[in-house]
C-alpha cells in the first residue's frame, strides 16, 4: 500500500512539475486566435504577451510574467503567451522551451503569415517587433511595444485594472 | 506683441499635447532622407551619394542573428540582382549594437556576408546614429527611396517571411515598379513582425 501510495505521487509530482499540462493550441489564423483570446467580454483582466523562443528580450522577460501570474493567482486575471514561433517549431523548440524553462502559463501559438492584416488589430501602435504586451478587461485596454525589466513594472501597468 | 506671445505659448503648449499622444519616429513616406556615411564590410565608408547613377534606393535595416532577417536573406540577394541592375541599389544596414545582441559584430557581419556571398553593401550603423532617423523599429525593415532620397515606401518586402514561393503580396517589388512607371507606391507603408533593434544601454 506505502509503495502504491509513493508511485502514485510520484507520478503526481512528475506530472505538475512537467510544467505546461494542456497542449500548445496552434492557430494558423489571426481570426481564430482572436476570437479566442482577444474578444472576451467579462471581468477578467487578461495579459496577452506575444513572444518567440528566437526572440532574447522576450526570452529575458518571461520569467517576470511568470511570477505576475502567480502573484495574481485567486483574482479574476488570466495571462496568455502568444508564441510568434512557427508551427513547424512546435516540437522541436516550443515544446522543449516550455519544459525547460517550466513555464506554467497558457501558451498558444500563432503562425499567420499575413503580418500587415493583422498588426494593427493588436494595437495601430505596434511596429510589428517583439515582444509586445496587452492588457484588456472588456472594452479597455493598454498596449505595450516594450521589454519589461522587473515584476514590478508588469504590476504598475495591470494594477490599474483591478482598482476601479 | 503680449497676445503674440501668448498665443505662440499656447499653440506650443498644444502642440507638445499632440505630441505627447503621437510621438513622431523617423521619416514617413513623402521625408526627404538625409544622406550618411556608414562603413561597409569591405571597410569603405559607403553613401547614398556613391550611387552615382541611381534612379533610386532600398534601403534594409537588417541583421545577422534575427531569424527573420535570415529567412530574408536569399530575397534581398534576388532584389539586388534584378533591381540593383536596373538603378536601384540594395543598401543593407545593421543597426544593432552588438554589446547588446551577440553574433551581430561588424566581423559577424563580414563572416555571414561572406557565406552568403552578399551583392549589395552590408553597412554598420556604428553609434546607432543612423536607424532612428529613419525610425526603423525591426529587422528586416524596409525604406524604398527615390533618385531625390524621398521616401517612398516604408515596411515589409513582401507578406510571407516564412515560405518565399506562398507570397501573395510583393510589396517592395510592387513600390520599385510604381517608382519605375512614375507613379506613387500603394500601399506605401506595411507592417511586418520582425526582430526588434537592440539599443545600447
Amino acid at each position: 500500500m506505502k509503495n502504491l501510495l509513493f508511485s502514485f505521487l510520484a507520478c503526481f509530482f512528475a506530472y505538475t512539475s512537467s510544467g505546461q499540462s494542456t497542449p500548445i493550441k496552434v492557430y494558423h489564423s489571426f481570426d481564430e486566435m482572436e476570437a479566442a483570446i482577444l474578444k472576451h467580454d467579462n471581468d477578467t483582466t487578461y495579459v496577452i504577451n506575444f513572444w518567440a523562443t528566437w526572440c532574447g528580450p522576450c526570452v529575458k522577460e518571461l520569467p517576470y510574467f511568470e511570477a505576475a501570474a502567480a502573484a495574481y493567482a485567486g483574482k479574476k486575471f488570466k495571462m496568455i503567451l502568444v508564441s510568434l514561433d512557427f508551427a513547424e517549431q512546435l516540437d522541436k523548440k516550443v515544446i522543449p522551451f516550455v519544459k525547460d524553462h517550466k513555464i506554467q502559463s497558457e501558451i498558444v501559438l500563432l503562425d499567420d503569415q499575413q503580418a500587415n492584416k493583422w498588426i494593427d488589430r493588436i494595437s495601430p501602435e505596434w511596429s510589428g517587433a517583439i515582444p509586445i504586451t496587452l492588457v484588456y478587461q472588456g472594452e479597455k485596454r493598454a498596449f505595450y511595444e516594450k521589454e519589461f525589466h522587473s515584476v514590478k513594472e508588469l504590476e504598475e501597468i495591470i494594477n490599474p485594472f483591478f482598482n476601479n | 506683441m503680449k497676445k503674440f506671445t501668448l498665443l505662440l505659448g499656447l499653440f506650443v503648449v498644444a502642440c507638445s499635447m499632440i505630441s505627447a499622444v503621437y510621438v513622431h519616429k523617423g521619416y514617413h513616406v513623402g521625408d526627404v532622407a538625409e544622406d550618411f556615411s556608414l562603413k561597409n564590410i569591405d571597410g569603405k565608408m559607403v553613401s547614398l551619394a556613391d550611387y552615382k547613377e541611381a534612379k533610386g534606393y532600398i534601403v534594409v535595416f537588417t541583421c545577422n542573428h534575427c531569424p527573420y532577417s535570415v529567412m530574408y536573406e536569399d530575397r534581398i540577394i534576388e532584389l539586388q540582382k534584378t533591381y540593383g541592375a536596373q538603378g536601384y541599389p540594395v543598401i543593407a544596414i545593421n543597426p544593432n549594437d552588438p554589446a547588446v545582441q551577440p553574433g551581430d559584430s561588424f566581423e559577424d557581419m563580414k563572416v555571414r556576408a561572406k557565406e552568403k556571398a552578399f551583392n549589395f553593401a552590408y553597412l554598420f550603423d556604428e553609434g546607432q546614429k543612423v536607424f532612428p532617423k529613419f525610425g526603423a523599429t525591426r529587422t528586416p525593415h524596409v525604406f524604398l527611396l527615390d533618385k531625390s532620397r524621398t521616401v517612398k515606401y516604408i515596411g515589409a518586402i513582401d507578406d510571407n517571411p516564412k515560405a518565399a514561393d506562398k507570397v501573395e503580396e510583393t510589396y517592395l517589388v510592387d513600390a520599385i515598379k510604381a517608382l519605375q512607371a512614375g507613379k506613387n507606391p500603394e500601399p506605401s507603408f506595411t507592417k511586418a513582425v520582425g526582430c526588434s533593434i537592440k539599443i545600447a544601454k
